[in-house]
Parts: C-alpha cells; structure tokens; sequence
C-alpha cells in the first residue's frame, strides 16, 4: 500500500511537472517575441529603453479596443498597427538621438527619459481605461489541445507559434537583407556604414522603429495569454532585460533559449512554490547573471 | 562657508520651519511636510549615487521599505505589535540605515563593475525581487499587510505627528550637510570623474569600485532612514503602496528637475515638485498628479538637462566658479571624447 | 618599499597576449624596460600599440603573458592600482573628465594616485603643484575653464599634464603631439627630456617620426600584434622589416 501511494504521488507530480514544463516553454516562445524588441535596442543599439513594456501594454490596448469595437482579432490588428508603432518608435528615437545621444548624456538622463515614458504611459492608461483587467475575444482563447497528459491551452500555444514566426522573419531580416545588415553593422563600425555614404543615425532609427513595431505583436499576445492592466507592463522589465543579458545581448536565438528557460523555470515556481514568487524568478536571475557571466549563456 | 557653520544655518532655518508650522495650528501642515521632508532626503540621497556619481537607481523604493520593513520587523521581535513604541524612532532609523546600507552595499558589490545600464536595471530588479519576498514573509504581515499604532502625544512637542515631522526634518538636514560634505571633500572630486569617465578615472588613480560602494552604502542607508518612520507615518503598511512607483519616479524627478550638480538641486526640484504634488492630490486627483510628474520629468530631461540651476546658470551667466562654491557644471559632451 | 628584483628593469612585459573575440590584437610580446629608458614605440596605425599600453595599465586585462612593474607582478590589479604603483599614461583620444576645470583634472591625481603612497600636502600645495604643471605645459591661462573650451591640440597637453601629475616613476606618453606645431613639438620634448633626466622613464608612442627619432635611445616597433624590431633608432630603420611595414 505505501509503495501504491508512493506510486500515484509520483505520477501526480509527473503530470503536473510535465504540463509545468510545456506551459513554460509556450510562454517561454511568447517571452521571447517580447524581448525581440529589446535585444534589438539594448542588445545591438546600446539604447536602454526600459519603457519598451509600456509599449507592448500600448498594444494590448490597442488590440482591445479594436477586438470589442469592431470584433477583429487581435494578432491581425497587431499586424495593421505595426507601421503604426514603427513611426512612433522612429519618432522616440529622434528624440532620443538629439536630446541625449548626439549630447553624450544618454546615461542618466537617456535613462530617465525612458522611465518617464514609462511612467507617462501607464498613468495615462489607468486615466483612460482604469485599473481594471481587459480581455479579447478570439476562437482560439478557451479550448485546449490535449496531447497525452500534457494540456496546452490554444490561448498560449498560438501565440507562441506566431512568437517564433516573428523571431524567426526577424533574424532572417537581420542577416539576409541589406538593411537588417546594415543594423548589425551599426552596432559595430558607424564609420565604416558612413564611407559607405549610409547615414547611421537613420539606420538606427529604423532599428528603433522596428523594435516599437514588435511591441505591437507582442502585446496583442500578451493580452490574448491573459488579461491585461496597465501595471502588468512593469514585470516585464525585470524578464526583458534579463532574457536579453542571459541571451547574450544581440542574439536572437540566444534570446529564445534564454526566454524559454525563464518560462519554465517561472513555471516551476508557479506550480510548486505558488505564483506569489514567479515575478522574483526572472529579476533573481537577472541579478544572479549580471553578477556572475554578463556576456549571457551565448556570450558575446 | 565651512561646514559647522552650515549646520547651524541649516538648523535655525529648520527651527524656523517647525515654528512656523506649529504656527499655523493645524496638523495637516505636518502631514504634509512629513512627505516633502521625506523625499527631501530621498532625492538628496538619491543624487549622491545619481548626481555626483552618474549610476541611476529605479530601485529607491526599494531602500525606503527595507527601512519601513526592518521598524516593522523589529516591533514583531520584540513583540509589542499594537503597542505604543519602546524603541524610538532615532534608533529605528539607525537600524534601518544599517540594514539599507547593508543591502546597497552587497547590491553594489555584486553589479557595480558592469556599465551604469546594468546596475540600473538590477536596481529594478531588486526592488521586484525585495517586494515579492517581503509580500511572502508573513512575518512582517506579508500581503496582508502590517498594523501600527501611532501614539497619541509625544511630551514637549505635542502630536504625534508633530515629533515625526521633527525627526524627518533634522535627518533632511543631516541628509543635505552630508550631501555638502560630500561634494566639497576629495571624495566628491573622485566620485565627478566617476560621472564623467570611469576609464581615466581608473589611470588617475581613482579606486572607482570602492567610491562607487561607499556611494551606494550611504545612498542606501539614507533611504532606509527615511522609511524607519514611515509605518509610524502611515498606521497601515502594505507592499503594494510602500513599493510605490511613485517613490522611485519623485526621487528620479526631483534631482533632475532641481540640478544634479549640487545638493541645492534635489532640495529645490523637491519643494517645487513635491508642493505641486499636494496641490495636484487635493485639488484634481492622485493619479493626474503622478501623470504630471512623468510629463515634467521628460520635458526638464530634454529642455532643462541641467535642471533649475542649470537654467539660474544660464540666465544668469555666471561663471561655474562663482555659484556654490564648486567649479562644476553639467555639460555637453565635448568633441574630442569618442 | 623594496625595489626592482630582477636587474634594473622597471617594466617587464613577458609573452603577452590579447584577443578580441577571433582578432588577435597582440601576440607573444616581450618588452623590458630599464629605469629611466627613453623608449619609442612605433607602428602602423592598428598595430596595437594602444592596446599593448591599456594591458599594461590594467586598463584592459590580457588573457596571455604577465607583466611586472618595479619588481612587482601587475596581472589582475586594477589600473588605479597600477597608477599608485607608479605608471601613468595619458589617452590618445584625450578623455578628460569634462564637469571639472583643467586645475581640478589636474588635482584628481593628486588628491588619488600620489596621496596614496603616504605623503601629506597642504591644500595650498596642491594647488601650486596643479597650476606649475599647467604651466609646463602652457595652459595656465586657462586654468579655470572647462575642457570643453579647449582646442583638440590643447586637450592632448591637458591629457599628457594629468599623467604627469600623478607623479609616475613610468609615464607613457600616446601620441601626446598629434596636430602640434614645429616649436610646439619642441616644448613638449624638452618637457619630456626635463622630465626624464628627473628620472622618470618615458615609453613615447609617436607617429612623429623626427620627434621619435630625437628623444628615443631606443625604438620597438609593432606591426599587426607582434613585435618585430627593438634596439637602437638607427639600428630600428635599417631594419628591411620595418622599412616594408612602413613603405611596403
């Protein structure tokens, strides 16, 4: 009798751990479309954008207003709004640019005009929509798709299969075209980009501008993945910055390794230490990485 | 002006202070002086790390409610929870100073050798990771938050309010003479050129690490000192308010829009902002009053890098030299530096 | 405080090497440098020098080789350190620190590196110590103005003034002259040959060729991280290598 209750304690937790693993790497793929955008301002542009969560909430708005006014889904209103958003992310990096970076102050006050966004951003939120938690509707958000024992709610499965889609059309414009090259390259050599009579501060801007632009994938979603209220962008900093350094800053396949071993480790904790302590896992990571390899796993 | 005689100048001026709110008669002017002072001190120790040193902290919060936090703690150990308190609240900032410090130090040690991006966003962090862990240790009442009974009447002064208001306004003044002292010493000169070039700091001789620690330590010991009080302050303490965004952000705006440069500068952007903002919480609303703050923040940030007394600089024209006694100014980058 | 062990030798570079990522910026360097040595580096542009100058100086740590300085081993001190120990150098992208007028960028290595080896000056001291150095290199009128006031060639003076004041036993002067006029040139040499025959050895890093020539008794040549050539000026441009690497 005591090995048969031994046995079903060992299955129960088998089951649990297994489905804790896979709810880890699902969201673990949607973290790491999230910290796209960053790994492409922090990672390769040096700009520390500690606003980009307000960004994605931006978009989980967006997408909510549109889902409950007109009905359409999320991810293809994410879609039309991203040149949207790339505006507005060439736009901030102007700003940006002449106000700190061309001034070599993008230290401290570059910093605090990021967390002034940031501040900005959310408050005007909770002025116009309040603090209560909103939701979309899609066919997708209810019915989960069972494998096994493992269950993996559509809600997470989608997006992280369009997650992996962005990164992937991501790293494919970073490496094979010219001006996803020319990004690269601005990060290392400004001087050669402009003997090529390339204009780096365009360049970046454009750099800029896509990063806002995964914002808005990224928060259409996020709020499809669970509700939304405008605080919820501010435990996304911590995971962001901590995906991008345990990545290896610019890597995007070291973005989503990384994203994925948060996700499951968050996980972990969710389900067997209770869900009060997964917003510490990320940020105890961040710490526990900066203080001992800050060139990441894939290091640079 | 040497120090001993700024301290006394600094008193009499708060003397002054405290009679004239007494004056006044009615206690909500020591409410909301209490908050002023208190961020008085967080900005000024705020700047210390931020202003002279150059290394941003998101994380001010954090110091704050471990000092907030360790008076609660203390009073659960001793176990006098609903009891008017045994332990004064001088000793209960020294005891929050010593564990703020503490941790700034051991936070420092464990990311000061990275770039300032870093460390400011394991600042961040650790505000996250110190409220998640404070929100599960029912000890300190965790989520549910914590019970304190302010006692009615302190002898001699009056309201109980009246003695908070007192002891926050000599650690605002014991905060500024720091801040001063700081500046005008060799250890203000190392931690400038910390700001302004780490590397040559290195080749000159500067031990940066160890200045950057000491910056840390007594930034974060201040801000733990102004929390110490605060449970007192507010009766009813919770992680959700003490971890407050909005402390973070005042203590980020005020130095700012003040002037970095010098301990003039967080004293001057708290009282302004600090004034707007109980104006703005009375007369509008709490979270129209924060939306103001960011807005301020990013318009002095781009227009104002130097804040007020960049602007007074300015306007005056007046050589660095001349305008509290330190030949420094923030300034654009110049052409040369790569 | 003891001092050298090993001959007379004030520096000893041993096998050095540096990588960054795949590019190899040195490999295999040797240098010893006796006590008061008038040495020129020289090398292409790119050849390392700089970097050779920052592992010495603790300013980047090299993963091959050691160095030693006054008897002492360095690897994995930081460069403050170093500096206390008695090696100064000044940047060739000059980097001052630019919230401070030229008196207080001069005073930092006093009040830092020379404080600390135990000395007690005055504040009077100090002061007069800053505006003689300024004035050796001929910028005490401007004494209380910010850098950012400073011409390109007056912040190299500046540069090689704050090296100087940290009262070094070994000062490297990198590219010092850069932009300088014929008799500014001049006044900064025989600010070197001052400084040298007080005894302080200098390693001059110069693409000046005729200033190289004049002040150095001995000349090291770097060309992509490697040491090729080390001995006597004249001996050095005889050399069929080094006549390659620079017209080849």
């Amino acid at each position: 009798m005591h090995a048969g209750l031994c046995g079903w304690v060992m299955i129960f937790s088998f089951d649990l751990l297994i489905n804790a693993v896979v709810s880890g790497i699902l969201i673990g793929g949607f973290y790491a479309a999230v910290t796209s955008g960053v790994s492409l301002s922090f990672g390769i542009l040096d700009i520390v954008n500690i606003a980009h969560p307000a960004f994605i909430i931006l978009g989980s708005y967006v997408a909510y207003i549109v889902n409950t006014t007109l009905g359409i889904d999320p991810i293809l209103t994410a879609i039309v709004m991203t040149p949207a958003f790339f505006v507005l992310g060439a736009g901030i990096y102007q700003i940006y640019y002449v106000s700190f970076e061309k001034r070599g102050q993008e230290s401290l006050r570059g910093l605090a005009f990021f967390f002034g966004l940031l501040f900005i951003t959310e408050v005007s939120l909770v002025l116009y929509f309040g603090v209560d938690y909103r939701y979309v509707e899609a066919p997708y958000i209810g019915p989960t798709w069972h494998l096994g024992v493992v269950g993996m709610p559509l809600r997470m499965l989608v997006p992280c299969v369009v997650s992996l889609l962005l990164i992937a059309g991501l790293q494919l414009v970073l490496t094979r075209t010219f001006i996803g090259r020319a990004i690269m390259a601005v990060a290392q050599d400004q001087l050669a980009l402009r003997l090529m009579a390339i204009d780096p501060i365009r360049i970046k801007r454009i750099a800029f501008g896509i990063s806002i632009a995964t914002a808005s994938l990224a928060g259409a979603f996020l709020i499809i993945i669970q509700p939304v209220e405008p605080s919820v962008g501010r435990e996304y900093i911590g995971r962001v910055f901590a995906i991008c350094v345990l990545g290896g800053m610019g890597s995007l396949p070291g973005a989503v390794i990384a994203a994925m071993l948060i996700g499951i480790v968050e996980s972990l904790t969710s389900t067997f230490y209770g869900p009060s302590w997964a917003p510490a896992v990320s940020f105890g990571f961040l710490l526990l990485t900066l203080a001992v390899r800050p060139a990441g796993l894939l290091g640079r | 002006m040497r120090t001993p005689l700024f301290l006394v100048i600094c008193l009499a001026v708060a003397a002054a202070v405290f009679a004239g709110a007494v004056a006044v008669g009615n206690d909500y002017v020591f409410f909301a002086g209490y908050v002023i002072l208190q961020y008085v001190v967080l900005s000024t120790a705020w700047n210390i790390l931020g202003g002279y040193c150059g290394y941003v902290n998101f994380g001010s919060a954090a110091f704050f409610a471990l000092g907030a936090y360790s008076t609660v703690a203390i009073y659960k150990l001793i176990g006098l929870n609903d009891l008017p308190h045994i332990v004064p609240i001088p000793v209960l900032m020294l005891a929050g100073g010593v564990v703020s410090g503490v941790v700034g130090f051991g936070m420092g040690y464990l990311t000061l050798r990275l770039r300032g991006a870093f460390f400011a966003i394991a600042t961040l962090a650790l505000a996250v990771v110190l409220q998640t862990l404070i929100v599960n240790w029912d000890f300190v009442g965790g989520s549910r938050g914590a019970y304190i009974l302010r006692p009615e009447e302190v002898p001699l002064i009056g309201s109980y309010i009246k003695y908070l208001f007192l002891v926050m306004l000599l650690l605002a003044v014991a905060a500024l003479v720091i801040a001063r002292l700081i500046e005008r010493s060799r250890l203000g000169y190392g931690f400038a050129t910390i700001r302004d070039d780490e590397l040559a700091a290195e080749a000159s001789g500067v031990p940066t690490l160890k200045l950057k620690l000491i910056a840390t330590t007594i930034s974060g010991a201040l801000m733990g000192m102004a929390g110490a009080p605060f449970p007192y302050y507010i009766g009813y303490l919770q992680p959700s308010s003490t971890f407050g965004l909005d402390y973070a952000v005042n203590s980020i705006a005020m130095p700012l829009i003040g002037g970095t440069t010098s301990w003039v500068g967080p004293l001057i952007g708290t009282i302004l902002l600090g004034s707007l903002q109980q104006i703005a919480t009375v007369t509008i609303s709490s979270a129209v009053n924060l939306l103001l703050v960011g807005v301020i923040l990013v318009a002095f940030v781009i227009v104002a890098p130097n804040g007020i007394i960049g602007l007074v600089h300015t306007y005056w024209q007046r050589k660095p030299d001349d305008f509290v006694g330190r030949r420094r100014v923030e300034t654009d980058a110049p052409g040369s530096v790569p | 405080m003891t001092g050298n062990m090993t001959g007379n030798m004030l520096l000893e570079v041993d096998n050095l090497g540096k990588r960054f990522g795949g590019f190899v910026a040195l490999e295999n360097i040797a240098l010893s440098v006796p006590a008061g040595e008038r040495l020129g580096l020289i090398g292409p542009n790119g050849s390392g020098k700089s970097t050779l100058v920052n592992c010495i100086c603790g300013t980047l740590q090299n993963e091959q080789g050691s160095v030693r300085f006054d008897g002492h081993p360095v690897d994995g001190l930081a460069a403050h350190q170093r500096t206390r120990m008695g090696l100064a150098r000044s940047f060739q992208l000059p980097r001052p620190f630019v919230s401070l007028n030229l008196l207080d960028n001069i005073r930092i290595p006093l009040l830092y590196a020379v404080a600390s080896r135990g000395t007690r000056s005055s504040a009077s001291d100090v002061e007069a110590r800053c505006t003689d150095l300024l004035r050796e290199v001929g910028l005490d009128n401007k004494a209380r103005q910010l850098p950012r006031d400073l011409t390109q060639v007056e912040m190299r003076k500046l540069e090689l003034a704050r090296a100087m004041a940290a009262e070094p036993k070994l000062l490297i002067a990198d590219e010092s002259m850069a932009g300088l006029t014929h008799s500014e040139v001049e006044e900064i040499l025989a600010l070197l040959v001052r400084l040298n025959e007080k005894g302080v050895t200098i390693i001059l890093i110069e693409h000046i060729m005729r200033a190289v020539m004049s002040f150095s008794r001995r000349l090291v040549v770097l060309v992509s991280g490697r040491k090729i050539a080390d001995g006597p000026p004249d001996e050095v441009m005889r050399n069929p290598e080094v006549e390659k690497a620079y017209l080849g």
